[in-house]
């Protein structure tokens, strides 16, 4: 029946050499953890996307009960842990997502800096991982306001202070980021646009010119 | 000889046995762990998605509205208040009923809303047709009881009523059991 439709499909579309040329790719010796065990670090930047999807579909679904007010953030956060089936587990698996993401993206670095991987010819895709890495961080900082709790709170007056310590620009990207001079109502609209919306799409951009350019090069050579 | 060796061969045929091959197993095997996989993410979420679906609705509440002596064969509107849990948000929301009883003496309360698109119907509201329930946005009209006489599909609703200690109380709204 797939098959069927797949062919039905094909026929009409030929679509075969569109996935043939993402999939079809040899995996070399030096990379591969059957070979050398030693090569799992060559995963990380793998399981780097694979939890970056995880927060995505996560995030999608946490945005059904959130609501990013002053007054209702906490409450609805309250009541999507507490009283939604799986509501501990969706948001958990975001928070902890968050944090491993970090973790990971960390870990990616170190295995490209140590096997040498950001040099010639692949100077650019360094660049870009880089700035990956800054709008995950964030998105990690965004997304800590939204609960509305004390912690979110505090930390994120930490930030913009340490924002506003910049000489010259800083009161400004503060007042900037605040959308005011107080950390209220209108700082937590902006952290959720910022959060679900504007940082995700930069990413994704990012993503797909790190994956270009991961397949335009190939993977760096053995050690 | 030829035909010898031909008769030696299907003597000894092997079973025939239906085996998988290599490449199908680990294909079976890679998709099932990755279904495995996927399942494990997408469940959770699906599962909250869907919990207001799933929720068990509680039985409504009865809510005392007004005495029973007060109640005529004549129509007459009574609000009430409703406290509602809507997720975080707890709310009261105003309802209105119309209460009347019958030449028996049973009371009943029909739900003020349209049944052609939702807006307010009033008792005698409309010159054109006394002693009606009447809807001012398409013209619908009913009789007492509720039944529906132009552009309405279906009777008005009715409240659930309770009699307790003289005091009528209503519960939640049900399709109208007078009239059909």
């Amino acid at each position: 029946m797939l098959k069927n439709m797949y062919n039905w499909i094909d026929e009409r579309l030929d679509i075969t050499p569109i996935w043939r040329d993402v999939a079809d790719h040899e995996v070399p010796e030096h990379v591969n953890p059957a070979h050398h065990f030693s090569a799992f670090v060559y995963c990380f930047g793998g399981l780097t996307f694979f939890i970056t999807v995880i927060q995505i579909l996560s995030g999608m679904f946490l945005t059904m009960y959130y609501v990013p007010d002053i007054i209702n953030a906490y409450g609805s956060v309250e009541y999507l842990q507490t009283q939604v089936a799986f509501g501990q587990i969706v948001r958990g698996m975001h928070h902890w997502g968050a944090s491993l993401v970090i973790v990971m993206m960390f870990l990616h670095t170190l295995r490209v800096f140590f096997t040498g991987s950001y040099k010639a010819p692949r100077e650019m895709n360094w660049v870009v991982g880089m700035l990956i890495f800054f709008v995950m961080i964030g998105l990690g900082l965004t997304g800590y306001l939204l609960p509305w709790d004390n912690k979110a709170y505090f930390a994120t007056k930490v930030t913009l202070e340490i924002a506003n310590s910049i000489p010259v620009l800083g009161p400004i990207m503060k007042e900037l980021l605040q959308g005011g001079t107080i950390v209220g109502a209108e700082t937590l609209t902006r952290f959720f646009a910022i959060h679900v919306f504007f940082l995700p799409a930069v990413l994704l951009t990012l993503l797909v010119g790190h994956f270009i350019m991961i397949r335009r090069q190939g993977i760096s050579g053995p050690l | 000889m030829s035909n010898q060796s031909d008769q030696h061969e299907s003597s000894n045929k092997p079973p025939i046995r239906k085996e998988m091959s290599r490449r199908q197993f680990l294909t079976y095997t890679l998709g099932g762990a990755t279904a495995f996989m996927m399942g494990g993410v997408a469940l959770p979420m699906v599962r909250f998605a869907v919990d207001p679906v799933l929720r068990q609705k509680g039985e409504g509440a009865y809510i005392k509205v007004v005495e029973a002596s007060k109640i005529t064969t004549e129509p007459q509107e009574f609000t009430f208040e409703l406290k509602q849990q809507d997720g975080w948000y707890l709310s009261t929301a105003t309802l209105t009923a119309w209460i009347s009883k019958d030449e028996k003496g049973k009371i009943y309360a029909l739900s003020p809303i349209c049944k052609h698109l939702g807006c307010t119907v009033g008792w005698n509201k409309n010159q054109e047709f006394p002693e009606q329930y009447f809807c001012p946005c398409h013209g619908a009209h009913y009789t007492k009881e509720g039944k529906q006489l132009a552009v309405a599909p279906k009777p008005l609703d009715e409240y659930r009523v309770k009699l307790e200690n003289d005091w009528i109380l209503l519960g939640e709204i049900i399709p109208n059991t007078i009239v059909k």
